[in-house]
């Protein structure tokens, strides 16, 4: 067992397939117990970077380790599950064949394969189609097979790629569930997505990835508990009132009752509150909005999508 | 220990596919049409010689076991053609190969499973089919061929080069790109057989010889048809050596070299399907 802090660390990973470069520079790193969102828009690289680090792809250069050992090193992936973007299995399979199929490839001794796997259909709620073959299963079951595929080995590292892609709001709050608890017991969890809603609820941290490069990476607590919007409506304006807020706020526009302007933080709203009052507004509403993840990933990727 | 695995996947697999199914079951027919056919032939046969009887009925025996063998070479290399043509590429095309790959699993593994697991299933076929006929010939007439297990053994050989082939196409091109190459090989092969044959005839000593040639090379190339020709001369009566060229027998037959040519053959191209799945990006 290595002691790196890191369970995912890559320092320049380059990819090229050709002349088109899809990853040109990714440097990262993930650490232990820490969920890891990986965001860009489509064909930033994404699911390129991460089959690299599960050595379907080989770097054209650069470096990358998991849990300190080298990517080419498979002895490192019996302590990593991976869910695949598209999910694509043997599918004339049953349920629990496939995932007793996958147990053994993790060589796991056949009673502790036969109680996990048990477990995990329960998990994901697929014990009722266990004997069936994944040929008949729907999208979303497919998808939980899969992520209970990538969990037979009590992983240190999960790899999920677009994980909720395919499911139901059931299945999203299930696999919101497991994340969470992965979490808690420490285990690393990298997700890449592009479902920005799923992010923001389950990452500690995420890196913004454009071009085949990582272009920003951000606590997500900071990014959404930084700068706000505040939104007024209120009577009885006038133009030095809205003057005066410059104290405080930038981006300040009025129109009509309508008033906005963006503030650092939360702590001066409620003076800011009095001081509209006192110079005689009526306010009826003073609502502060935090930037969404959408937004910051518009500000930061742009809006061309990457293209 | 991961190669035992995929190996039994990709038997549990084609036995899933009702590709194992299908294959004995229109290998029993096969051999029932066959069986019928050699039955009433020997009993004509019988009935129209009378001294020598024995010896005629031998002659018979070994020219319809030929033809049996020349078949069933033939339905196991295409068996295994068939069988094993999609399980690279098609696993690479659909992705089902990317949860597999990353486990703790060597590539090399993952090849190594699929060949044992496609030599395991051709093995039995060869044997249920290929032992189906001398069982067939033995048990009706009580006649065998001089050396069978030879026989068996070149035959095995040229189906597992097949089947190398077909992993190494797979690792390299598209499922039907693959196909193509594999059979036009065995063509080029078979073709080159039959111009050394046909120009063993030819009267002029210049065209021979070219002919000859044409045949090395291509056996060269791709050693099934010698395989098989060297299996046949395994098999056939020492006077229907002396009779000539039929579809089935042969005058001439490939040397030991050729037969060391094949086996080094055999594993080169295994080496060569392990390092190009190796590096293949996923």
């Amino acid at each position: 067992m290595s002691q790196s802090a890191f369970a995912i660390e890559t320092r320049n990973l380059r990819k090229v397939f050709g002349d088109k470069v899809a990853v040109s520079n990714l440097t990262l790193s993930v650490e232990r117990g820490e969920v890891f969102g990986f965001l860009g828009p489509n064909g930033a690289g994404k699911t390129t970077s991460v089959k690299m680090l599960l050595n379907l792809v080989f770097p054209s250069g650069g470096e990358g380790y998991l849990f300190g050992q080298p990517l080419n090193d498979p002895a490192v992936r019996s302590r990593v599950g991976f869910l695949p973007e598209h999910f694509r299995f043997h599918d004339w399979l049953r349920g629990d064949e496939f995932l007793q199929l996958h147990a053994d490839l993790y060589r796991l001794p056949s009673q502790q394969a036969r109680r996990r796997i048990g477990e995990l259909l329960e998990l994901v709620g697929l014990t009722p189609h266990a004997s069936k073959k994944l040929r008949e299963y729907s999208k979303g079951m497919l998808q939980r097979i899969g992520l209970a595929q990538a969990l037979l080995n009590q992983p240190d590292l999960v790899i999920l790629d677009e994980p909720t892609s395919g499911l139901d709001p059931v299945g999203r709050r299930l696999v919101r569930d497991i994340i969470r608890d992965l979490s808690q017991r420490g285990v690393a969890v990298f997700i890449n997505s592009h479902l920005l809603s799923e992010v923001e609820i389950t990452c500690d941290r995420v890196a913004f990835i454009k071009h085949g490069e990582v272009i920003r990476v951000s606590r997500l607590q900071s990014l959404v508990e930084g700068e706000l919007t505040v939104q007024v409506r209120a009577r009885n304006l006038n133009p030095a009132m809205v003057e005066g807020l410059s104290r405080w706020g930038k981006n300040i526009r009025a129109d009509g009752e309508h008033l906005s302007f963006t503030l650092p933080g939360e702590a001066d709203l409620p003076e800011i509150n009095r001081y509209l009052v006192s110079q005689g507004a009526d306010v009826y509403a003073l609502r502060p909005e935090h930037i969404s993840l959408e937004d910051l990933f518009i500000q930061i990727v742009g809006t061309d999508g990457g293209l | 220990m991961n190669s035992i695995t995929i190996a039994k996947l990709t038997f549990r697999e084609a036995s899933r596919r009702k590709i194992l199914l299908a294959a004995l079951l229109l290998g029993a027919l096969f051999l029932t049409i066959y069986g019928l056919g050699y039955h009433f032939i020997i009993r004509d046969t019988t009935e129209s010689f009378g001294e020598d009887r024995k010896f005629m009925i031998n002659q018979v025996s070994n020219f319809l076991l030929m033809a049996g063998m020349y078949v069933v070479n033939m339905l196991t290399a295409m068996m295994t053609v068939l069988t094993s043509v999609d399980t690279l590429s098609g696993e690479i095309q659909s992705g089902a190969i990317q949860t597999v790959v990353a486990k703790p699993v060597r590539r090399w593994e993952i090849v190594a499973g699929k060949w044992l697991g496609f030599a395991a299933m051709l093995t039995l076929y060869l044997l249920l089919m290929g032992g189906g006929v001398m069982a067939i010939v033995y048990l009706r007439s009580g006649y065998t061929a001089p050396h069978p297990l030879q026989a068996l053994s070149l035959m095995w050989l040229n189906a597992v080069i097949l089947l190398s082939i077909s992993l190494l196409g797979g690792a390299s091109l598209s499922t039907l790109a693959n196909g193509v190459l594999v059979f036009g090989l065995f063509g080029v092969a078979f073709i080159g057989g039959w111009i050394e044959q046909i120009g063993a005839f030819m009267p002029d000593p210049a065209t021979n010889q070219t002919a000859m040639n044409i045949g090395v090379i291509t056996s060269l190339i791709m050693p099934s048809e010698a395989l098989w020709k060297r299996a046949a001369f395994e098999l056939q009566s020492p006077l229907l050596t002396m009779m000539g060229d039929t579809p089935f027998t042969a005058r001439y037959y490939p040397s030991d070299a050729m037969m060391i040519y094949s086996i080094i053959y055999l594993l080169v191209v295994f080496a060569l399907s392990i390092q190009r799945f190796n590096q293949r990006d996923l």
